[in-house]
């Protein structure tokens, strides 16, 4: 198990904890955590599961694919640290992992 | 009551010994004929159990290979850097563009035309933007079922769904309001056959999107001068990813939004209505909360899936699912077809307005070119329901709704209710 901290655009924040191997997506949408669509089931295909990653853990979570990169072209608000939250997977490494939802899912 | 406008039991049980008896190679998906009597369902079951990527060699519109497995789509959905979209290699729809019209429009284009003018456009239909729309686009509505007839049959298709539509689109674009009708008038044009008999020819048809182009530089030329604002038209004219646009490129992005946000959401519209009769379990679970309009509405989109199809060409030698795509091959993705494939969607033959993953479909399409009008189908088809609700507790279909002739538009042309008083 690790826990990731989803902070919402107005700054409420939740606490999970997921089994390791389970997409930071997949982690929100189990647990209701709102600000997260993932309509295509993680197939990096949607970019409803747009989310900021906090810089302290950037280096940890490795580079975008070239089709993640394709879709977060789409996605509003995109930073340097945005990333598809399904193309992120929980490891042990990552326990603690802290990301920030945009003001909506497009 | 209920059973009234139920289709004949007899025609789907016939369609079904023909598509579990004929030679799979026989097998042709995009005949219009089998949508207008809702009978291609066996076919599309048949090919995903037998032949999931099928090659047809013999159509109205030439050889194509059907995709008909939610998970075969999705792979060539996300795979544009082999399956292409660009009109010039023939477009997006099984029938092959007219190559002496080509109108640029971003949905037939590949990146990196696709990206610039994508995101160009993308804005105005994002959720900040449509929150400012949804106001305006409930008051309008309101005003359509404030004077819907009661207790007497009168058409869905004419008075509701293309009225709110055509509302819609004119509020997006800030369109002169008595000349709405205009916009479903060149959409249907847009997206007419020219060698149906009855339609415009080619020529005929390239005047009137002419006329249209027309119309719409007057709107720009307004606009341009004016200070920026929210409408979809303005945005455009002060954009400099867009405000140099060639005309036939401006024009290619009026009708991709006009036809876009058209049929798909009048047909969705209908659907709704008609699904909901067909399953009395289900209206009245939604009477009984209302809060179910959540999750009903895309469940109306996987259920109607109104474009039942994309097309894509292959721009090399590929394989799909064992078959060996060639290059320049046609390809043709069946959503209508995923969205029923059963190892993906539970029990997906059912109309469920409480599913725990109800964006689970393929009706919007996935990957680069996935529906940007996503959102703003759903609000429309929200206020729709939610607007309904207030009103009346039960609307009823009286017969079977007449279908759309296409295998890619999917929808109802009259469909005949009463609202009881
Ligand atoms: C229920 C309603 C709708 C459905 C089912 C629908 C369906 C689709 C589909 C299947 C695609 C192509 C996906 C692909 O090729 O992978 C698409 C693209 C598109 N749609 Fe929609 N649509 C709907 C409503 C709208 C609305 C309301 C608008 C705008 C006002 C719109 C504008 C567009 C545009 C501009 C594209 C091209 C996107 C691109 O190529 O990047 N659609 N839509
Ligand atoms: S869930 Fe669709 S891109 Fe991540």
């Amino acid at each position: 198990m690790s826990h990731v901290t989803f902070i919402e655009a107005n700054g409420t924040e939740h606490g999970v904890d997921v089994d390791n191997g389970v997409s930071v997506m997949e982690a929100a949408i189990q647990n209701s955590v709102p600000g997260i669509d993932g309509d295509c089931g993680g197939n990096c295909a949607c970019a409803t599961c747009h989310v900021y990653i906090d810089p302290k853990w950037a280096p940890l979570t490795g580079e975008r694919t070239q089709m993640e990169h394709d879709m977060l072209e789409f996605a509003e608000g995109v930073e340097p640290n945005s990333r598809l939250a399904c193309q992120i997977h929980m490891t042990a490494e990552l326990d603690g992992l802290v990301v920030r939802m945009p003001e909506s899912q497009h | 009551m209920a059973t009234a406008f139920k289709q004949s039991d007899d025609l789907m049980a016939a369609a079904r010994e023909e598509a579990f008896s004929m030679p799979l190679d026989k097998i042709d998906v995009s005949d219009g004929a089998r949508f207008v009597n809702n009978t291609f369902w066996p076919f599309f079951e048949r090919l995903r159990r037998d032949a999931p990527i099928h090659y047809c060699a013999d159509s109205k519109f030439g050889p194509y290979w059907s995709v008909t497995r939610y998970k075969d789509i999705m792979a060539v959905d996300t795979n544009h850097a082999i399956f292409s979209s660009d009109a010039h290699l023939g477009g997006i729809t099984v029938a092959d563009m007219d190559d002496d019209f080509i109108l640029p429009m971003f949905i037939a284009m590949d990146p990196p035309k696709h990206d610039v003018q994508r995101k160009a456009v993308s804005p105005i239909v994002a959720p900040a933007n449509l929150a400012v729309l949804e106001v305006l686009i409930r008051e309008r509505a309101q005003k359509i079922f404030d004077n819907l007839p009661i207790n007497e049959p009168f058409d869905w298709v004419d008075r509701v769904s293309i009225e709110l539509t055509t509302q819609m689109l004119a509020t997006l674009f800030d369109f002169p309001w008595e000349d709405r009708r205009k916009l479903t008038y060149w959409s249907d044009i847009a997206t007419s056959d020219p060698d149906l008999p009855g339609n415009p020819n080619k020529e005929e048809r390239q005047l009137i999107l002419l006329e249209c182009l027309q119309y719409f530089t007057n709107l720009w030329n307004e606009r341009v001068n004016a200070p920026p604002a929210g409408d979809l038209i303005s945005m455009m004219a002060h954009d400099p990813a867009t405000r140099d646009m060639a005309p036939m490129e401006y024009l290619g992005n009026l009708i991709l939004l006009i036809v876009g946000g058209n049929d798909t959401t009048r047909n969705s519209i209908s659907g709704g209505l008609l699904f909901l009769n067909e399953n009395p379990d289900q209206y009245e679970k939604l009477r009984n909360n209302h809060a179910l309009v959540e999750t009903m509405v895309p469940e109306i989109v996987r259920y109607q899936t109104p474009l039942a199809h994309m097309r894509r060409t292959a721009l090399q030698d590929t394989i799909l699912g064992g078959q060996h795509i060639r290059k320049g091959d046609k390809v043709v993705m069946w959503y209508v077809s995923g969205n029923r494939d059963e190892t993906e969607i539970e029990n997906p033959n059912a109309f469920i307005i409480d599913r725990a993953r109800p964006r689970q479909h393929l009706s919007f399409g996935f990957g680069i070119h996935r529906c940007v009008g996503n959102r703003l189908a759903e609000m429309q088809l929200k206020i729709v329901w939610e607007e309904i609700l207030k009103r009346w507790p039960m609307i009823e279909v009286l017969e079977p709704p007449v279908r759309v002739s296409s295998s890619f538009v999917k929808g109802y042309e009259k469909m005949m209710v009463r609202i009881p008083g």
